[in-house]
């Protein structure tokens, strides 16, 4: 088999996620949005109704124009790339645009996803012929328009700046214009511009929203005010999995400013005039909890859970050949009889928090007819559904305002903050916010897997790679989340299906194991626990057969030009092989999201602790929108990785989470971060990923500058679990 | 009853006096600039000036504050153009921006007791405050090109 049929079809990396079908088609059509105040300087309330291009555009008679954008703006910038996609063919300024948050419709179904999701870092891929297209219709309308108006073919006119202008001179602004626009048949068929004349597309042009979030006026969930609304907080069980077994509230009804306590499938909520009234009275509950199933769990036993698994594999482990054929090459357990050096290692990688900034809420108002519901949320049609279900209305009754949120990481792809919510409001007849507290939000999170990864490799005699197999024991994710999935592996096997490394023999199994607590997706999902074991393997056969990890890898990739000109590139960028003295270099690659990605970290090892110094990194994420964006959001990755690599570790005692703030759940902060250098490979390539790709290859990349420092190979996170000495 | 100014308005507020400034700017003064990360005093995205000095108003209570001055986010500048919010913009700090209230009043007040920080200084004031999109980098970078602005130099 050519070296080339290891890389699986592009399909299956973009169209993997394939959830929410169920609950796609929702809400046909456009109902309500509201503005959420990211571009200010161009409010122009009061006016007539703008008029409606598409469904992502609107222009007012004043010249206003108006861009629903139909994924979240969590901090990866889809509120102003997705807008300079649309703006770059109807031929206007960025700066002049109103971004206004898309509503339920299946207009703005994600078709990479499945459904109206923002999430495995394919908004801009979704959207890169969509919304110029849809751009490029406005225009030819526009166009038409004047044509039409001004008695000439619409050859003889054409866009500039806003205005349509005739050949003979004449202009007429697109305000002018849009009425008529609106009515004309939107053409099938437009040519989109070729990159040569981008003039918004791959330049660094200032953030959308950054002005609201620098003057305290960029409105997320919590900031939600409307008249007569009440605050609510909610008690959880302690336990994962838990339920109320009974309540007194005698003692919580009598704090002031009470106004009900409420029992609810989540847990008891107290709905209060003010946040701190209900905080308060939430403290003096009474509740007797059903422990429920996880009584006894601890980390201990989800490891053995996943070891005796793993040993014990039976029918429930899946080989690739299963579902990915192109997975399937050579033999490696065959080939691995025969090897002349065996390399194998398991790795291991911890539970995670997501612990976005905003800690989860939502606001609800729920009349007879209808409701409304306010929040930061990933998934627009299954907050819809979820806000139905606990309301008792039909779906198409329910509004969903997206706000802005105050972090995503995949935690708000969840919506299990809704229905009590919703179910406060309908209850006491009154609009009201429900905000978790940091504790709430820490300890009942949806955590990222634990994984258990086994890599079985074998050299031949002349020091070749023969053979590679990797054996994944963990939960999966998408069974929960959506049931309807046929695909086993779904994202359990990212990075993997992309295996870039030349190898004649490739075995993959995966056996699921359930460990009794709801586990979701966190930014990057499986590559990073994949990148972690491929990574820290290829580096373990690297120094095995006593090659330079950066060449050995170079080697295996021969004949994939984007792969080893990043490679070549960060070797470069970083003085690959000549750190500063006392300073020791680990190298790590990652496929995924169509981005090609490598970093070098720099530590040394000061009293038994790693310190980072630096992180250089080198992508190809084909063609850029706003390269000053992508430069931030790897910067970001990076980051959010060193986070994980580092300290990112849930414990359980007794199915309770053990950690509850940010004295107990360490994230990185200004003082411990390291200096950070990006260098975007320029590619015409169609636009990979860029919120995720910067995570997995961290760890590796640490775990192997540790090795180069200590002769210590760490196989399982974080690193601040293992004394350096 | 507690009176105190809050961006340079008097307010009274009734509530009980163990009620966080946060949530007094927040639930009855409509002040939602002022973010909630932890409520403890961990996370630095409640951070307000108190008499000029950046506190963590999750961990201060109403009724520490009579006759006391505070200002927040909305009042630190009247267009947006403080030092900090200038160079903030100029360097497209923010991501998701839930932190970056609390990160710009953090540097404010670092600015004013220090209007030339080095980058250890700037680590030592800014430490406090929790960003999980990891916009640290820009952050130490605006905040020098705040300084810059500060002393009269005009965009790179």
């Amino acid at each position: 088999m050519s070296r080339g049929s290891r890389q699986l079809p592009h399909c299956i990396d973009q169209g993997r996620r394939g959830f929410l079908r169920r609950t796609a088609c929702l809400s046909g059509g456009l109902v309500l949005a509201i503005a959420v105040p990211v571009s200010l300087g161009s409010a122009r309330e009061g006016g007539a109704e703008p008029h409606v291009l598409n469904a992502w555009l609107r222009i007012g008679a004043d010249d206003s124009i108006t861009i629903l954008v139909d994924r979240s703006e969590m901090g990866q910038g889809v509120y102003t790339a997705l807008p300079t996609l649309l703006a770059e063919e109807l031929e206007v300024d960025l700066a002049r645009i109103t971004v206004i948050a898309a509503p339920v419709g299946q207009a703005y179904v994600n078709a990479l996803n499945g459904g109206q999701i923002t999430g495995t870092s394919n908004s801009v891929a979704d959207a890169w012929e969509k919304l110029r297209k849809a751009g490029a219709q406005a225009r030819s309308m526009l166009i038409a328009a004047a044509a039409r108006r001004w008695h000439l073919d619409p050859s003889e006119c054409r866009a500039l700046d806003g205005r349509v202008v005739a050949s003979h001179g004449r202009t007429a602004r697109y305000g002018e214009l849009a009425a008529a626009a609106a009515r004309m048949p939107v053409p099938k068929d437009v040519t989109l511009k070729d990159a040569a004349r981008f003039r918004l597309i791959g330049k660094p042009l200032p953030r959308l929203d950054t002005p609201a979030k620098v003057d305290g006026s960029a409105e997320y969930g919590l900031d939600i005010q409307l008249p007569g609304m009440l605050y609510a907080v909610i008690a959880l069980s302690p336990t994962l999995g838990g339920k109320v077994a009974s309540v007194d509230s005698t003692a919580a009804r009598a704090h002031p400013g009470v106004r009900r306590v409420l029992p609810t499938a989540r847990g008891v909520v107290v709905v209060a005039d003010h946040f701190w009234q209900a905080r308060k009275a939430r403290q003096a509950l009474r509740i007797e909890w059903d422990r429920g199933p996880n009584a006894r769990l601890d980390n201990a036993a989800i490891r053995s859970l996943l070891l005796r698994a793993a040993s014990n594999p039976g029918a429930s482990a899946l080989q690739s050949d299963d579902v990915a054929p192109a997975l399937k090459v050579g033999n490696a357990a065959q080939a691995l009889e025969r090897a002349a050096k065996i390399v194998s290692g398991v790795y291991e990688v911890p539970l995670l928090a997501h612990a976005t900034m905003e800690p989860m809420n939502c606001t609800a108002d729920v009349r007879a007819d209808g409701c409304e519901v306010y929040l930061g949320t990933q998934v627009q049609q299954l907050t819809q559904a979820a806000a139905a279900a606990a309301a008792g209305l039909r779906p198409d009754q329910v509004n969903v305002h997206t706000t802005l949120l105050g972090g995503g990481f995949g935690r708000r792809l969840e919506v299990d903050f809704v229905p009590a919510a919703v179910e406060a409001s309908k209850a006491v007849g009154a609009p009201v916010k429900l905000i978790w507290t940091r504790e709430d939000d820490m300890t009942h999170d949806f955590f990222r897997p634990p994984a258990r990864e086994e890599v079985t490799a074998g050299l031949d005699e002349r020091g070749r790679l023969l053979a590679w197999s990797l054996h994944i024991t963990s939960p999966s994710i998408t069974a929960r989340f959506d049931p309807t999935n046929k695909d086993p592996f779904d994202s359990v096997i990212e990075y993997v299906q992309n295996f870039p490394y030349a190898v004649a023999n490739f075995g993959l199994r995966y056996t699921r194991q359930e460990i009794g607590i709801e586990v979701g997706y966190l930014r990057s999902v499986s590559h990073a626990a994949n990148c972690f074991a491929i990574e820290s393997s290829i580096d373990e056969l690297a120094h095995a057969v006593a090659k330079n990890p950066l060449d050995f890898r170079i080697e295996l990739l021969a004949g994939k030009a984007r792969h080893t000109r990043v490679l070549t590139a960060l070797a470069a960028r970083s003085g690959w092989g000549h750190p500063p003295k006392g300073r020791h270099q680990g190298i790590a690659f990652m496929e995924g999201y169509s981005t090609k990605i490598a970093q070098v970290a720099e530590v040394s090892i000061e009293d038994g602790q790693v310190r980072v110094h630096k992180i250089t990194c080198v992508l190809d994420c084909g063609q850029t929108v706003n390269p000053r964006i992508v430069e931030s959001q790897i910067e970001s990755g990076i980051i959010f990785g060193l986070s994980a690599a580092l300290w990112g570790e849930v414990t359980l005692r007794d199915g309770r989470v053990e950690q509850s703030n940010f004295n107990d759940y360490r994230v990185l902060r200004l003082n411990e971060t390291p200096e950070i250098d990006v260098q975007i490979i320029p590619s015409d390539a169609p636009p990979g990923g860029i919120g995720e790709a910067a995570v997995p290859p961290v760890a590796p990349a640490l775990c192997n500058a540790i090795f180069a420092a200590t002769g210590r190979r760490l196989r399982s996170l974080p690193i601040g679990a293992h004394r350096l000495v | 009853m507690v009176t105190f100014t809050v961006n340079g308005n008097t307010r009274s507020v009734e509530a009980d006096a163990d009620t966080p400034l946060l949530w007094v700017l927040r639930d009855h003064l409509a002040l939602t600039g002022t973010k909630f990360g932890c409520g403890a005093g961990l996370c630095g995205a409640c951070t307000v000036h108190l008499e000029g000095v950046a506190v963590r108003s999750c961990v201060l209570p109403l009724g520490a504050l009579e006759g006391k001055r505070v200002t927040t986010i909305e009042g630190l500048s009247k267009e947006r153009n403080h030092p900090v919010q200038r160079a903030w913009i100029e360097l497209d700090v923010p991501q998701c921006g839930y932190c970056q209230s609390g990160q710009i009043m953090s540097a404010a007040a670092l600015l004013r007791s220090n209007p030339a920080p080095s980058d250890a200084e700037i680590d030592a004031a800014l430490s406090g405050n929790i960003c999980r999109c990891g916009t640290y980098v820009r952050i130490r970078g605006a905040i020098h090109r705040a300084a810059a602005i500060l002393r009269g130099e005009t965009p790179p």
